[in-house]
């Protein structure tokens, strides 16, 4: 994959400094306190696992990031510049991309179309055609099917297209929220050893996730989600093994 | 041939009102809002029109009480002076002007009618508010043309006389004819810029699914105010071709046009760009096939009766989205 955006400047980040960091992040929808404090970093190259129930606030995280909820409270930073006043769309044009719980494809639009409007933003023809060509090596299946409707996908194969439609916006940091929700588990492995080969090109990734088997064997760290709190982080293979993650999510 | 011509009639009429009702079915892709201001947005247009064509050929007979004699032979000759004498120039100039005019105003009304909504509200009264605030900036806009100028009829000025041959029809006149290729010309340039343009994918994203609009970049308050403004530019178009063509100009013409072109847009499936072509064009044949026969005053009745049996039939009319999101 080729995965550097033809404007923006790379990051001159310091050593050990995270890419992304969420710090004491709080949001509430009305009464309910969705997020209570949350305390995240991603640091680059990494893919970051963030698993927890239906309802824990997973999605909400990934919200904040993009700037699609107010904060009640707390930050979100990229490469240690806060985002508090950036509108969702620069947010993008920073180089955060999100793949939407559901997909969020646009269904009357072709397979070609919804991939050329995540390239809204820079409209680089060269970047456009480099990684149009690169999200058909990966998903040969969005291939052949370029003309198709995006309704007219199965949904693994939108959720392949909503991941391709990210990257065609060639961003650094690729926020993907439950990518094998409702999806057949052949196309799941699919869509894991793509995400890997995403990360391998050098794009960092925050992978939210339910399924905490495939989430935790393709990441290198993880956190774990519950009612709107981090009750555990650490290495991904040591979570694994954790009888406790074990019992909660991994089904004893 | 009465009937060929009457259908021929009806596509020119269908056309315009094909313009008209562009203008709501785009808006309420993008904001899943019928705009009622929108037929008020015609109405005013016609005035542009006919004060900018007024100014351009000299002749402010038409618009007395709102351009004095005095002030179009000295103040406004300077700038619209150049095209007198050209009456086909001054008719595309003040088309072209009143096209721009109206854009202003459709941005405005979303504005100060609907942005200030956008996201507040809960529940049901998220889609009931803007519609009040819709309806009362159809009062509003109706007032103020009354106010401004006076509830009489006004003639448009005749700047194209005359007919063309056309093989098969025999004589038309030049201003049907002209109504015709207008709109087949806008058409396909509408065509295009919603299917080949960023502006034209942005506008069927954000229709689709905001959010994931935003989450491409897309800047939704600028594609709102760019559909505004081009669903008014031409409605604006209609407007100036319309009055060219046949009529008068009054503060209540939105009303009968912009029910026409709202139900066309309905008929078609609201949402859809090509349905409300193809509603506004069978809204017009119906209605001169219409006034062929006894009932020629049943028109509407007629329109609405289409309308309901299409609706029972294909509840998202013809050309509408029926389609559910796939898990
Ligand atoms: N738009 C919303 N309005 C009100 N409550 C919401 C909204 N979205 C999410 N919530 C609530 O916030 C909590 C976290 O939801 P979410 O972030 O979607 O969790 P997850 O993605 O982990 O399943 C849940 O209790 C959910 O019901
Ligand atoms: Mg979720």
């Amino acid at each position: 994959m080729r995965v550097a955006h033809p404007t923006r400047a790379s990051l001159a980040l310091a050593d050990g400094a995270p890419l992304l960091e969420l710090t004491d992040v709080k949001v509430s929808y009305g009464g309910i306190k969705a997020l209570k404090g949350v305390d995240l970093r991603v640091f680059p190259g990494e893919i970051v696992a963030m698993i927890g129930a239906n309802g824990a606030g997973k999605t909400t995280t990934l919200k904040s990031i993009m700037g699609l909820v107010p904060l009640a409270g707390g930050a979100v930073k990229l490469a240690g510049r806060p985002l508090a006043q950036d509108t969702t769309e620069q947010r993008v044009a920073e180089g955060i991309s999100l793949a939407p719980e559901g997909r969020a494809i646009f269904p009357n639009l072709t397979v070609l179309e919804n991939l050329e409007l995540g390239a809204y933003l820079h409209r680089d023809a060269k970047a456009m055609k480099e990684t149009l060509e690169d999200v058909t090596e990966l998903f040969p299946r969005l291939g052949e099917r370029m003309k198709q409707e995006g309704g007219t996908l199965s949904g693994g194969e939108q959720q392949m297209l909503a991941i391709g439609r990210a990257l065609m916006a060639r961003p650094r940091l690729l926020l993907l929220d439950e990518p094998s929700l409702g999806i057949a588990p052949k196309l799941v492995q699919q869509i894991f050893r793509a995400i890997a080969e995403i990360a391998r090109s050098g794009v960092t990734i925050l992978l939210v996730e339910q399924n905490t088997r495939i989430a935790l064997s393709t990441s290198q760290r993880a956190y774990v989600l519950r009612t709107g709190e981090i009750a555990l982080e650490g290495d991904a293979k040591e979570l694994a093994s954790n009888p406790e993650i074990q019992a909660a999510y991994l089904g004893g | 041939m009465n009937i060929l011509e009457a259908v021929f009639t009806g596509i020119t009429q269908g056309a315009m009102i094909a313009l008209v009702a562009l203008g709501y079915t785009m808006v309420y892709g993008v904001l899943k809002l019928i705009n009622f201001a929108h037929s008020e947005v015609f109405m005013m247009a016609a005035y542009f029109g006919l004060v900018f064509l007024s100014l351009l050929i000299g002749d402010v007979s038409a618009v007395n009480g709102i351009v004095s004699p005095e002030a179009a032979s000295s103040t406004f000759a300077g700038v619209f002076g150049a095209l007198r004498g050209h009456p086909l120039a001054a008719a595309a100039a003040a088309t072209v002007l009143a096209m721009l005019a109206a854009s202003a105003l459709g941005i405005g009304v979303e504005r100060v009618a609907y942005k200030p909504l956008r996201g507040r509200g809960k529940g049901a009264l998220v889609r009931v508010t803007p519609l009040v605030t819709a309806l009362g900036m159809s009062v509003l806009l109706q007032n103020l043309a009354q106010l401004l100028f006076t509830a009489r009829f006004r003639p448009y000025p005749q700047v194209l006389s005359g007919e063309v041959q056309v093989p098969g029809l025999g004589a038309i006149t030049s201003s049907r004819a002209l109504i015709l290729g207008a709109s087949i010309i806008v058409m396909i340039g509408l065509e295009l810029i919603v299917k080949r343009t960023w502006f034209g994918k942005a506008m069927r994203a954000l229709s689709a699914n905001e959010e994931a609009a935003r989450l491409m970049g897309v800047r939704t308050s600028r594609v709102i105010s760019m559909t505004f403004a081009l669903g008014s530019s031409l409605a604006a178009l209609g407007a100036v071709l319309f009055c060219l063509d046949q009529s008068q100009v009054y503060p209540t013409m939105g009303v009968v046009i912009g029910t026409r072109a709202f139900v066309a847009a309905v008929l078609g499936g609201i949402g859809s760009i090509t349905g409300a072509m193809l509603g506004g064009l069978l809204i017009g044949i119906i209605g001169e096939l219409v006034k062929l026969t006894d009932y020629s005053g049943g028109v509407d009745v007629l329109v609405f009766l289409v309308l309901i049996l299409v609706l029972l039939v294909r509840p998202a009319g013809l050309l509408g989205s029926t389609r559910t999101e796939k898990v």
